[in-house]
Order: C-alpha cells, then structure tokens, then sequence
C-alpha cells in the first residue's frame, strides 16, 4: 500500500503537495495558473470560432460601429462609447484588486477590505452594463426585414442613414392580424411575438415614400460600407420578404447574420458568466477577509489567488473588445 | 511576495498606460482614418493590425504586472505563457485559413 499512497511524514498536508513547491510557487496558486491557461483556451477557440465565421462571411458580416451604439439615458448615436466605459470599469476594478493583493502583503487588513470592496462595486457595474447591453441588442433599434433568401434588408433615408421601421411605415396593417394569447384563445396554443407592422405595410409604405432606400448587408470593401440599393432594385429585393424582424435572438437579427447574434450572446454571455462567479469569489473573500481569516493564517495569499482569476477576466475581456468591437 | 516594499505606484503607472492605450484605440475605433481603414497591409488594415498591436501590449501589461508574472520563476511563466501563445496562434492560424477557405467556396454560391 505504501507505495501507492501518498503519507504525509512530515505533517505537511498532502493534498498541497506536503509542502514542495516546485517553481517557488503554491500549490494553490500554480493550479489557479494552469486553470487560467485551460481557461484561456476555451475562450481564444470561441474568438477563433467567431474569426472563422467572419472570414466566411467576410463580404456581409455586420459592422460594429452600427450595432452597438447606445449610452444609456442618451438618444443618438454614440458607437463604442459604452463598451469604452465598461472597459475602464474592468480595469479600473483590475486595479483595486491589485492594490488590495499589494496591501494583503504588507497585512494591511483595513486596505484590503476597502480595495476588495471596491473591486466587487466594479464588477457589478460591469455586469449591470453588460445586462443593459444585452437588452439594448435583444430589442433593436431599427428594425428590419428578413427575404426568403435569408437576407436582412434594412431601411435607410436619401442621406443613407440607418432610420427604423416606425419613421417611415403608415397607414393601416392591412390584415386583422390581433397576438393570440392564453387568455382570448386556446389555452393550450402559444403564438410568438407578431412584429408590429404587417409585410404588405411595409412595402406600400415604401413605395409611396421616395426618400426611403433599402440598403442590404454586401459590404462595398472599396468604402468599407454596407451597399445601398436603388429604389426599383428595392423594389425587387422587398417583394421576397418573408418576416419582420425587430430585435435579435438566436434565431434572427435585425442587424444581419444570425450567427453574429448568436456569438455575442455566446461570447460576451461566457465572459459575463466568469465576471459574475469572480464577483462571488471576491465577495467569499471579502467576507473572509472582514472575517480575519487570513490575518489568522498569517498571509492574504487567497487575495492573490482570486486576485489572478479576476485580472484574467479583465484580460479575456480586452480581447473581446478588440475582435467584437474595434476589429 | 515575501518582500514587502509596495509596488502602488508602479501600479497605478501601469494603470494610466493600460487607460491611454484603451482612449486611442476608441478614438481610432470612432475616427477610423481613411488612410488606416481602406488601405491593406498584410492582409487586413493597418488599422486593425494598430488594433491587434495594442491588444497585445494591453495583455502584456495586465499578465506582466498586475498578475505578476514577471516575479515568477522563469521556466514556470514560460509553462503558462509559452503554452497558450504557442496553442492559440496555431488555432487562430488555421481556423482563419479555413474561414477563408469557405468563404472563396460559398461566396461566389450568394446572389447580391
């Protein structure tokens, strides 16, 4: 038996490698490396994935600047200003963590409460964001319509500014089409959200206005800028619809691919999913730390230890940045 | 670790780097000059390699100093470090490669 199991002679606990420390790190802090190595994997193969997919559809894939453009409690258009906000947040939170592992060395117990506090008040703002972001995508902007060849045609003015479905659609929906729900029908029978303007509607209405064009998701790579149609071809391409879309779900996105919503829900919920657990992790920790735990142990090496899990996240999220939004 | 000077300062350094570095890539992420946007340079804008760069030096400075990697020793950074560069270029490389691969097949199957 003894040369199968590992007896602790010295006193040492095993399970921490009775003491060794190859590399002249901890048992505990090298596994949190490696985790973040594996983990780090998981998420360059979601970007890679997302690459992939680009790369395939690199003459129709959506472009950044003209989905995410909101700021909450202001109208217009302002691309990149909120993901920029959330980005400082993340690493400002980065660095109040920092200060709390510095002051976890020094055994400054009062510094670290404050700094670990602080980093979880900024972990829950980026959240909050990140929520605010995810509703702002599910329930759209413009709106737009869907072809029977599976394209999004969306709706711009002469200038050839994005304008939603409400600025230019008139008149009456054509069809008595009324949300069937629960209570007025079958019970037993569910219906999903009927758009709030009819096809037949949506084409009159174009017709009738002049100054409305069609613009569709072909990127001219001369200008970088998505191909606008001319009216008859217009015209042409909106006899094909099929479906109002308004918002973005798994299924169909009114800013263009569905794939594309599909990995901004993937990949910004994965990494929402990871700020969300560190935020517990450093509430465990703060409490521990309020608690005297470590001063007890004589060292705040588990603030280091979640301190590395959190300064990862902010790394994952600074490439996501990058490839969702700049690239 | 054991050393107990305090890096505060140096941290918060870093910190103003890392913020300089995320307002240009916003500004040029707004501004998008021409010259940057709509010329190629190795396969893509030098934009987006300004982008990729700065990415990177954004990783560095948050792995090297706020996760301290550079206070470990040496054959265990590069463990970590030499294993996820090596993993991730030789993923990225050939799902790009394949991305473009599809892309020459199916594109020319799509009526505009």
């Amino acid at each position: 038996m003894e040369a199968n199991i590992a007896v602790p002679n010295d006193k040492k606990p095993t399970w921490g490698g009775g003491g060794v420390r190859p590399f002249g790190a901890s048992y505990g802090k090298m596994m949190m490396w490696f985790f973040i190595v594996s983990d780090a994997l998981t998420f360059s193969a979601f970007l890679a994935a997302y690459g992939l997919t680009r790369f395939k559809f690199i003459d129709s894939w959506p472009i950044a600047d003209e989905v995410f453009t909101h700021v909450p409690f202001v109208h217009g258009d302002f691309p990149m200003i909120y993901v920029a906000f959330m980005t400082f947040v993340l690493i400002f939170s980065s660095v109040t963590m920092v200060l709390a592992v510095d002051a976890g060395h020094h055994m400054n117990k009062k510094k670290v409460t404050i700094y670990m506090l602080l980093t979880i008040i900024g972990g829950i703002i980026f959240v909050g964001s990140q929520a605010w972001e995810w509703n702002t995508f599910i329930n759209g902007t413009y709106g737009a319509v869907k072809t029977t060849d599976g394209k999004i045609l969306q709706f711009v003015d002469s200038e050839g500014k994005q304008i939603a479905l409400a600025d230019f659609v008139v008149g009456d929906r054509g069809d008595i089409r009324e949300q069937h729900t629960k209570k007025n029908g079958l019970w037993f029978e569910e219906e999903s959200t009927i758009a709030q303007y009819s096809i037949a509607q949506i084409i009159s209405s174009y017709e009738a206005n002049p100054d409305v064009q069609i613009r569709t998701e072909l990127i001219d790579l001369e200008k970088k800028q998505k191909t606008i149609l001319s009216r008859e071809k217009g015209s042409e391409e909106l006899a094909k619809t099929r479906l109002v879309v308004e918002g973005a779900n798994l299924e169909v996105n009114e800013y263009g691919n569905t794939i594309f919503a599909d990995f901004f829900f993937f990949i910004t919920g994965f990494h929402g999913f990871h700020v969300l657990s560190g935020i517990i992790f450093n509430i465990i920790i703060f409490f521990n730390v309020i608690l005297g735990t470590y001063e007890k142990r004589g060292h705040y090496e588990m603030v280091e230890k979640v301190g590395l899990y959190w300064h990862f996240v902010d790394l994952v999220w600074v490439f996501v940045f990058t490839f969702f939004y700049l690239v | 670790m054991a050393h107990a000077q305090s890096h505060t300062k140096r941290i918060w350094i870093v910190f103003w780097i890392l913020s300089a570095i995320t307002i240009v890539e916003v500004a040029l992420g707004i501004y998008k000059p021409e010259a940057l946007n709509l010329t190629s340079i190795l396969g893509t804008s030098p934009l987006n390699w300004i982008f990729i760069i700065l990415t990177l030096a954004k990783a560095y400075g948050i792995t090297w100093s706020f996760m301290h990697m550079e206070g470990e020793k040496t054959w265990f950074r590069r463990a970590v470090v030499w294993t996820a560069v090596f993993l991730i270029i030789y993923l990225v490389t050939l799902l790009l490669i394949e991305g473009d691969y599809l892309y020459s097949t199916l594109a020319p199957l799509v009526r505009w």
